[in-house]
């Protein structure tokens, strides 16, 4: 496979999206998710699948939602503003198990913001940004070429696990073209949600022993109800506390079953460093930069870099962390992923939070900085 | 010529006492009981104009043509 | 229950929650003539709702059915659509629900022509959440938000959907159930977005506060204003002074159908990728 391309991150998950066998798109313009928007309306009539422009964010997941029940694998990208439109739509696919994948090319909130700066703003946001509890798969890819495969991963996680997830980029990663070399292990599977087993009755929201019940796409003789109301496992709306009880548990729950198929996380000099920095998406770039000077230097300097970002990798971290000297949590906000990482340390090492909200990268400088103080 | 003869029912069971049918039934088949609920008190003044089981919403009247026909 | 009902219906969900004399059940009624009618097969029909008391018919009709989010029900459907052209995709919204939160999706729909129908059940008020005055209030009127009468202008959904380019508008009553069943298989059959608003009756929340003794009444005065579309040309203006028209109000072949447009692009961008 080993093939060479420039692309750029969002055209990345553009390739990533259509290898894993996506055929439905629909979105609203917004800087800087609209080369996602432009990419499929040139692909998808060329495989004959249909890229719809929608009149706004909240349509457009409305439709992805719409186009996934008849089997279409679907997708929406968008940015800030468009993201917080799309919240309540997210939680209905989320209660009511319908694969689908929002990428959220990140830019500098609240509001409007500034649109042309990157920023992770809004990492607590794809976690929490509907009303109510509600499962999510978040997935922050740091380079174009880890955009590519990561998005394929997202659409196949989705399908398997009947849960919205969100590949979390931003301004940079989007618009940087790199010359990526795809190797076999950037391969596509496509992966598609389980179905009804012929001959058994068909329960749409089954309480099954792996926590997914099989899906039946619109339109192949089996006739059930979807909402968002809270259902039991027939699909119809229940207030039995005990019903009520049991599909929240088991639609929360079923993430945690999984997750060691769900969780991918990278480390790099993480085993003897002193100093560990934990980050993702752009930032890990400038985090990995200072690594491998440092390292050059004899500095016993490593990170951890989560690439599913939720479910939150706690266990990766924990074993990571454990016997270091400090970590550094670099972020484009004022602190979201520390808190998280804070939560899981526990207090066991001191965590340093290094952020920047001025529309710009942390710098590997700035980086270097603090972990020399430490050192 | 035998005048057509009709079989109204009402399914008390899930009326809801509305009073729709009460109301437009042209030939003032139905009165109400003790719960406001539909009764068919006049079934042989029905002429099958279905405008009860048209408006009833909750479903509760089914109006069936009778077999054979009476003489007039 | 009769026969259609019990083809029709999920029959274990019966008796539907929908209050005593509410117009909604007739409209439901209505519908699965219709498509009794039309002779759909059912895993072929797919029934998508908004949120409200409306929205709650989706829970009771055996097809493939979604009851989405408050305003939405338009733009899910568009996806269904979309996706899986093959299958007859009917939405149903309350007023609120289409013209309020979801005005801009019908709007929309309405100007793309996606083969679909939509039905509205506009009983002027917003029935779920127990009586706000929603766009299609008439002025004058009492609501829980209007304590003091309401003051905004309303809505015409039919010409508001004529204006934004739906090709089949027509505009019935629950009182007038059977052409409401025709109307709902002539908007079936259209090729192309169709809407038929249906003027009906919430006893509860819209009767009681504006001087509306029973359901009955109700629906007396849906006969009384509602006037043939076909006779009200010969009328007086003055005569139609707070009446509406029924009937089917406009109709266009000339638009071409969304995905027919579609198949356009597909070919186009098939053609490219060839050069
Ligand atoms: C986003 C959102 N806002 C508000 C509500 C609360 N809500 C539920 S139904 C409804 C209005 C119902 O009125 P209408 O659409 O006219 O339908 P009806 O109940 O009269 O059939 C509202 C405001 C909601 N469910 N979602
Ligand atoms: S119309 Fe139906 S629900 Fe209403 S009173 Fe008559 S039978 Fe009962
Ligand atoms: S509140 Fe009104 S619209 Fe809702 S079910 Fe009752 S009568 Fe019907």
């Amino acid at each position: 496979m080993a093939e060479a391309k420039l692309l750029s991150g969002n055209d990345a998950c553009v390739q990533g999206a259509l290898a894993a066998g996506v055929r439905f798109f629909a979105g609203y313009p917004i800087t800087p998710s609209t080369e996602i928007a432009n990419a499929f309306a040139r692909e998808l009539p060329r495989r004959g699948g249909i890229f719809m422009q929608m009149e706004d964010e909240i349509a457009s997941m409305g439709a992805i939602i719409g186009a996934s029940c008849t089997g279409t694998k679907a997708v929406t990208a968008t940015s800030g503003p468009g993201f917080s439109l799309m919240q309540e739509n997210i939680g209905y696919a989320a209660i009511a198990e319908i694969p689908c994948v929002i990428i959220n090319v990140m830019r500098y909130g609240p509001s409007t913001g500034l649109p042309t700066s990157p920023s992770q703003g809004d990492f607590m946001q794809t976690r929490w940004g509907s009303h109510g509890d509600r499962p999510v798969i978040v997935i922050a890819p740091y380079t174009a070429r880890e955009a590519y495969r990561e998005t394929g991963r997202a659409v196949n996680l989705s399908e398997t696990y009947r849960v919205p997830v969100i590949v979390l980029m931003d301004e940079i990663l989007g618009h940087l073209r790199e010359r990526v070399e795809f190797r076999d292990e950037d391969l596509v599977q496509e992966i598609s949600r389980k179905g009804p087993e012929p001959g058994k009755p068909f329960l749409p929201y089954e309480n099954t022993e792996d926590g997914v019940p099989p899906f039946a796409d619109f339109g192949t003789g089996y006739r059930y109800h979807i909402t968002g109301l809270i259902h039991d496992e027939t699909g119809f709306p229940t207030n039995n506390p005990v019903e009520v009880d049991t599909i929240m548990r088991r639609v929360n729950g079923k993430l945690d079953m999984h997750i060691r198929d769900i969780e991918r996380t990278r480390f790099v000099d993480a085993d003897d460093a002193e100093i560990l920095i934990v980050a993702f998406g752009s930032v890990a770039r400038s985090a990995h930069e200072v690594v491998r000077t440092l390292r050059n230097e004899g500095k016993a300097v490593g990170m951890v870099r989560p690439v599913t970002v939720w479910p939150f990798p706690d266990e990766d971290i924990r074993t990571a962390v454990a016997g270091k000297k400090a970590v550094i949590v670099p972020e484009m906000n004022l602190g979201q992923m520390v808190r998280e990482v804070e939560r899981v340390v526990a207090g066991a090492v001191p965590v340093h939070a290094l952020n920047r909200i001025d529309g710009l990268l942390v710098t590997p400088h700035e980086i270097r900085d603090l972990v020399e103080d430490l050192l | 010529m035998g005048k057509k003869r009709f079989n109204v029912t009402v399914d008390r069971t899930i009326c809801k006492a509305c009073g729709i049918c009460v109301a437009f039934c042209p030939m003032s088949v139905f009165t109400t009981d003790h719960d406001d609920k539909a009764v068919v008190s006049v079934p042989e003044r029905c002429t099958g104009c279905r405008q009860c089981e048209l408006l009833c919403p909750d479903f509760c009247i089914t109006v069936v043509q009778v077999e054979e026909a009476a003489d007039g | 229950m009769g026969e259609i009902h019990e083809k029709y219906l999920r029959m274990d969900k019966m008796p539907h929650i929908w209050c005593a004399g509410c117009g909604n059940g007739i409209i439901m009624g209505a519908f699965i003539t219709a498509i009794d009618r039309l002779g759909y097969d059912k895993d072929e029909v797919a029934a998508v709702s908004g949120i409200g008391c409306s929205g709650r018919i989706t829970g009771y009709m055996d097809f493939n059915t979604i009851h989405t989010t408050h305003g939405r029900a338009l733009a899910f459907a568009t996806g269904i659509k979309l996706a899986k052209p093959r299958l007859k995709v009917f939405v149903f919204m309350g007023d609120g629900d289409a013209v309020a939160i979801g005005g801009n999706h019908l709007i929309h729909a309405c100007r793309r022509n996606l083969d679909m129908t939509a039905v509205i059940f506009n009983n002027h008020i917003y029935g779920m959440t127990g009586g706000q005055f929603s766009p299609t209030t008439f002025k004058n009127k009492n609501a829980t938000t209007a304590p003091y009468g309401t003051t905004d202008p309303d809505f015409d959904i039919a010409q508001l959907c004529i204006g934004a380019g739906a090709t089949y508008v027509a505009r019935g009553t629950s009182y007038h159930a059977r052409l409401l069943t025709d109307l709902i298989v002539k908007g079936a059959e259209h090729p192309g977005f169709s809407v038929i608003e249906v003027i009906t009756h919430c006893p509860v929340n819209f009767g009681r506060r504006n001087n509306f003794e029973s359901p009955a009444q109700m629906l007396l005065w849906q006969k009384e204003h509602g006037v043939a579309a076909r006779k009200a040309k010969t009328m007086p203006l003055e005569d139609m002074e707070g009446k509406f028209t029924i009937g089917e109000l406009y109709r266009s072949t000339e638009i071409p159908e969304y995905l027919e447009e579609y198949g356009r692009v597909i070919q186009a961008a098939n053609e490219e990728k060839k050069s």
